[in-house]
């Protein structure tokens, strides 16, 4: 929120020093996110007097101006078309600079001499958003008792110094000038004051005569406080207060709605003002909308109504959506003569809840969300009405209309200082804390049981002892409490063994090349073509986001798969060689569609290698170091078919029976969709499985006592035979004697036959208890290779 | 002796192990010169026997000696010069192959790392959550003001996308008791469009601990001790008043800008602070939603964006690098 320093002194003596100022209120909860310095560099411009206007004799669009400026009479050239003998304008003088910096010169316009410039609002530092229509464009005509040869900067108050606080969400009461001078107060220990209004009431009618107000939806309006002004001439309002609004980044339109912001942003509480002539039968009804209702908002926008929105309406139509934005058909326009001040109270679950629904948002319907004191309604009234008997406005009818169907009474707060001081670690006094409540207008009682802080109505975010030892604390400063580290409460850090594993997994995968990747949750449901999948396939059970940022954001993943491929295709565009990848992260299964329980996250693993000299016993090497490191050992290959792989590459991998992934080359049509032009294998393993079946257990085992024997056995067997079948047979034929059977060798050439491969093992033998004897050994040789034969037709290798 | 210096000489002069052998063999072998001459003693008489044989096997034994010696050092020689012929030239380079972890995966492993040592557990929650741990049982009813401030993805009406690791705290309490220290790494989704500092998908710590007596200054003191092992030892921290719905006082900690040490610079937004977590105490409210009582036991709580310390401490500047994975950026970490 925008905070004018010069607004804010009308309520509390702002320390001048404006870093110490930020510094201090930041701490204190009010951070500071900007400050803007406006008019400071502006020096030597004065306020003059066209005396006279005439063409200039070397350029058509030039004019030459006689100005007076006070103690001299200057001649000015100037571009401008707007200007007139007799207005009032800027001028800056020979030696003079203008916002930005830029400095000004007397110089010869076209050989016609120009002492200096006649400035347009932009060139004064002024905005252009802020400022009405007509004075954006030409000369600013300053108003006609502007005191000549006065200096601009004091004249307009050009000057100040402009604040952005971050307000949180639960401190409503500092949207405003005076909730943030009673922040400064609070913090510096300095009085806040808020003049006390003073009301002609000028009118010989009482405005309880004329309007009549009544509220239906008593759970969406808790007070309507309505006053009545007549005589009313809009005109624009004076040019402090179109600065002050300016400042703030409120556009100024007209004396009356200006005077409406104005208190907004004084007070916090958001006025409007209707054409009372406009509302039919003098009366105010707020209800619910009604179904197929419509309004013309001020925007030009026509708006459906519901049920679910406040509205204010009179006897026959809606009038505006309340809190939000007022209705075409009741505006304050040029010819307005009467106006009634509506100053309301609003659930702010409602104000939201419409303002989203239309999506329209404004500084109205910001402030209403977060819940407004209502003790404001008429404070703000009584402002607004002081301000237009001040400017001439209007003449204020005597009294005001005041429902108020829902009453709150002050909250109270017990608190116990020395249960603060232990939640704080502090030693504060109870007299420290009550002075420090007391300047945030919180009175406290002593009761006998302890303290309550009484807590002001603008203060709804105070509810329990906790809200107090906030206040506390932020106030006597975060930066005095202490820094220690917990005492007792001993607690074990350390990871689970789980966790670990996972570590073991990581620095296994880095430690061979691997780099991890990190991928998004949510992908397109285009995906699933693109890996091949079949219609029916399992993966397309998905979950889908109702408010997506987009398509390709839209369904949560079910397999890794398409992600991997994509950071693959996206490396080889940008020409990288070998890839070797890997991530960890979870793929989300619906239980049931559509969903109603949390579905299931499956932490998986994503292998990915790509490159021109790799091939599947790379990726099948990795996954075997994996299982090793972590003591897995019953675990399985299985030549297998995915819809994702190269039909003849692909593995679908178990542990102890259960599957737990697919591994293989990718499918070429896969390949092509995803525009990958290598060869590139991948593995996509359910993590959750590998790690509840990973162990780290060591038992050492002695050394053998005897010598093994080894012997190398090489044999010929048509090519689609598995190892996996051979090394078992070999396994089960070899007994207990085998102590370890390694397959070295798989040969295809010319010395075989064709649609034949060679396969050579070596076997290590070896007894526990003694030394075995050649004999002994090549009995079980061929016992084995006739064990081999039989079952594979396997041949002795030549 | 004659024979003896001759000897000598041609060992001295020999360089090749073959010659060497031939040598030895003409002199000491079973026809060689030397022998023969020991052989010859038969002829001499019985006095000049003993002198003579003694001269000749002290002769025999020297030249044995000498023999050895060279062939030692031929043997040396013929090794070192069989060695620089195998010469490898060592400055040719070679191919490194080595991974690496995400850089994010490095920053959350380096905060477990120093909250496990302050005795803290990891725990993990899910990321697809119900409203009710999300938001009501953190004290953030509906239609709260406060729910604006994340943008939040919906798959239900109750079922969303978590925007914060804030659950875990929840769902940690309801199954852990008293004195429990966790953090809870992981995965938060907000309807943020991507762009250098935005991203609908990144990553928070959270951390809580609950138990009877912990103080705003043992939240402070753990904090700043975490700041210094992250960032540093003369990292300076401050904590300024905030508002977050579960906790009550809540406080937003900076640390002394990292580029300029707190001078003002465009990283900072020319503060000298940078914003890196949120924290506070954990509401009494909260507390009670998980069937604590407030009066007994109290803790505090605090939550961090991974992205932003990662960029912060590795100086990048772009947060879709994270998860672009282009390969010259993962292998940097």
């Amino acid at each position: 929120m925008l905070v004018p320093i010069r607004w804010l002194k009308d309520f509390v003596d702002v320390p001048n020093d404006i870093n110490e100022l930020s510094k201090r209120l930041t701490m204190s909860g009010s951070n500071v996110e900007g400050i803007e310095h406006y008019g400071k560099e502006i020096s030597n411009v004065v306020i003059g007097l066209i005396t006279k206007v005439e063409k200039h004799p070397n350029a058509d669009k030039l004019l030459v101006v006689q100005v007076n400026v006070g103690t001299e009479e200057l001649q000015v050239v100037t571009g401008a078309t707007n200007i007139k003998e007799g207005d009032k304008v800027p001028v800056a003088l020979h030696g003079a600079t203008i916002a930005g910096g830029k400095k000004i010169k007397k110089s010869k316009l076209r050989q016609v001499e120009s002492a200096g410039m006649l400035c347009s609002a932009e060139e004064l530092g002024f905005d252009d958003h802020g400022l009405p229509k007509e004075v954006q464009e030409g000369i600013f005509i300053l108003p006609e008792n502007a005191p000549v040869g006065a200096d601009i900067k004091e004249y307009l108050n050009l000057e100040d110094t402009v604040i952005d606080f971050e307000i949180t969400p639960n401190r409503s009461d500092c949207l405003s000038i005076t909730g943030m001078a009673r922040e400064v107060a609070a913090t510096f220990k300095l009085d806040f004051n808020v003049p006390a209004i003073c009301l002609k009431e000028e009118s010989e009618k009482a405005a309880q005569d004329v309007a009549k107000i009544y509220i239906e939806a008593e759970d969406l309006c808790h007070r309507y406080v309505a006053r009545i002004v007549e005589d009313v001439v809009i005109k624009p309002s004076p040019l402090w207060m179109q600065r002050r609004l300016q400042t703030c980044g409120v556009r100024p339109i007209n004396n009356i709605v200006d005077i409406t912001n104005y208190v907004m942003l004084e007070l916090g509480q958001p006025l409007h003002a209707f054409d009372f002539d406009k509302v039919e039968g003098g009366t105010i009804i707020v209800r619910r909308g009604k179904p197929l209702e419509k309004l013309d908002t001020l925007d030009g926008v026509t708006r459906d109504l519901n049920e679910n929105m406040l509205v204010i309406a009179d006897i026959n139509k809606p009038l505006a959506v309340a809190g939000v934005m007022g209705g075409a058909n009741s505006e304050i326009t040029p010819t307005t003569t009467r106006i009634l001040l509506e100053s309301a109270n609003f659930l702010g679950s409602s104000i939201r809840q419409t303002s989203r629904q239309l999506g329209l948002r404004s500084e109205s319907s910001m402030r209403f969300e977060k819940g407004i004191d209502p003790n404001l309604c008429l404070k703000a009234a009584n402002r607004a009405c002081e301000l237009i008997e001040q400017l001439g406005a209007g003449k204020v009818l005597k009294g005001y209309v005041d429902v108020f169907p829902r009453k709150t009474s002050s909250k109270v707060v017990p608190f116990n200082p020395e249960r603060i001081n232990k939640v704080l670690g502090t030693d504060i006094s109870a007299d420290e804390m009550v002075d420090i409540l007391n300047r945030l207008e919180i009175k406290v009682n002593t009761t006998s049981d302890g303290f309550e802080a009484i807590v002001p109505s603008f203060r709804m975010d105070i509810t329990q002892e906790a809200d107090i030892v906030e206040e506390i604390a932020r106030i006597y400063g975060y930066d005095r409490l202490p820094i220690t580290l917990p005492e007792g409460n001993v607690t074990h850090g350390r990871l689970n063994s789980q966790q670990k594993y996972l570590n073991d997994i990581k620095d296994l995968l880095v430690h061979n090349g691997y780099s991890e990747i990190y991928t998004y949750s949510f992908v397109s449901p285009k995906v699933f073509d693109n890996i091949n999948a079949p219609k029916e396939s399992d993966l397309r059970q998905v979950i889908t986001l109702l408010n997506p940022l987009g398509e390709d954001h839209s369904i949560m993943r079910t397999t890794l798969i398409p992600n991997m491929l994509d950071v693959v295709s996206f490396n080889l565009s940008h020409k990288a060689h070998d890839l070797k990848l890997f991530e960890v992260g979870a793929v989300y299964l619906p239980k049931k569609l559509p969903l109603e329980e949390l579905p299931y996250e499956n932490k998986r693993i994503s292998i990915g290698l790509c490159g021109d000299t790799i091939d599947f016993y790379d990726l099948k090497q990795i996954i075997e170091t994996i299982f090793n490191k972590l003591q897995i050992r019953d675990y399985k290959f299985i030549q297998s078919r995915h819809f994702a792989f190269h039909t003849g590459r692909c593995a679908c991998i178990e542990i102890d029976g259960q599957e737990i992934g697919y591994a293989g080359e990718v499918h070429p049509d896969v390949l092509e969709n995803y525009e990958i032009s290598k060869k590139t294998y991948l593995a996509e393993l359910n993590l959750d499985t590998i790690l509840s079946k990973a162990s780290r257990k060591i038992v050492f085992k002695p050394l053998p006592k005897f010598p093994a024997s080894d012997r190398d056995l090489a044999i010929v067997v048509k090519e689609r035979i598995l190892a996996d079948d051979i090394i078992s047979t070999i396994k089960e034929i070899g007994g207990e004697l085998l102590e370890k059977v390694e397959l070295f060798d798989v040969y295809q050439g010319s010395q075989i036959a064709k649609g034949y491969k060679s396969m050579a093992f070596s076997l290590i033998f070896r007894a526990e208890d003694r030394t075995l004897t050649d004999k002994e050994v090549n009995d079980i040789i061929e016992k084995i290779q006739t064990g081999l034969y039989e079952k594979f037709d396997a041949t002795l290798r030549k | 002796m004659r024979l003896k210096e001759e000897a000598i000489q041609a060992i001295d002069n020999l360089q090749n192990i073959d010659e060497l052998n031939s040598l030895r063999v003409k002199i000491l072998g079973k026809k060689g010169e030397l022998t023969q001459i020991l052989r010859g003693m038969a002829s001499l008489s019985q006095e000049e026997r003993p002198v003579i044989g003694k001269m000749a096997n002290e002769i025999k034994d020297d030249l044995e000696s000498k023999f050895s010696e060279k062939m030692q050092i031929l043997k040396k020689a013929l090794k070192e010069q069989k060695m620089q012929q195998e010469f490898v030239d060592v400055t040719i380079p070679t191919k490194i192959s080595i991974g690496s972890k995400h850089p994010l995966t490095l920053v959350m492993d380096e905060i477990r790392d120093i909250f496990i040592g302050l005795g803290y557990e990891v725990v993990e929650g899910p990321e697809i959550e119900l409203d009710y741990y999300n938001f009501e049982a953190l004290n953030t009813p509906p239609d709260h003001p406060a729910r604006d401030v994340q943008d939040t993805f919906y798959i239900t009406e109750n079922i969303l996308l978590r925007t914060q690791t804030s659950p875990v705290q929840v769902r940690t309490m309801e199954k852990q008791k008293p004195p429990l220290k966790i953090i809870a790494p992981g995965r938060v989704y907000r309807s943020d469009a991507v762009d250098a500092t935005h991203s609908p998908m990144f990553h928070q710590v959270e951390g809580l601990a609950v138990g009877e007596g912990f103080t705003m200054g043992d939240l402070k003191g753990t904090l700043v001790k975490f700041v210094q092992e992250m960032f540093g030892h003369d990292r300076k921290a401050r904590f300024r008043p905030h508002f977050f719905p579960f906790t009550e006082p809540s406080a937003e900690m900076d640390i002394s800008c990292i580029a300029c040490a707190g001078k003002g610079c465009r990283i900072c937004g020319y503060t000298g602070w940078l914003e890196i977590l949120g924290c506070g105490m954990v509401h009494p409210n909260v507390l009670r939603n998980v069937g604590f009582d407030p009066e007994k036991v109290n803790g505090f709580a605090f939550g961090m964006g991974v992205e932003r310390i990662a960029m912060l401490k590795y100086g990048i500047n772009d947060l879709r690098l994270f998860f672009e994975n282009d390969v010259r950026f993962l292998k940097q970490f």
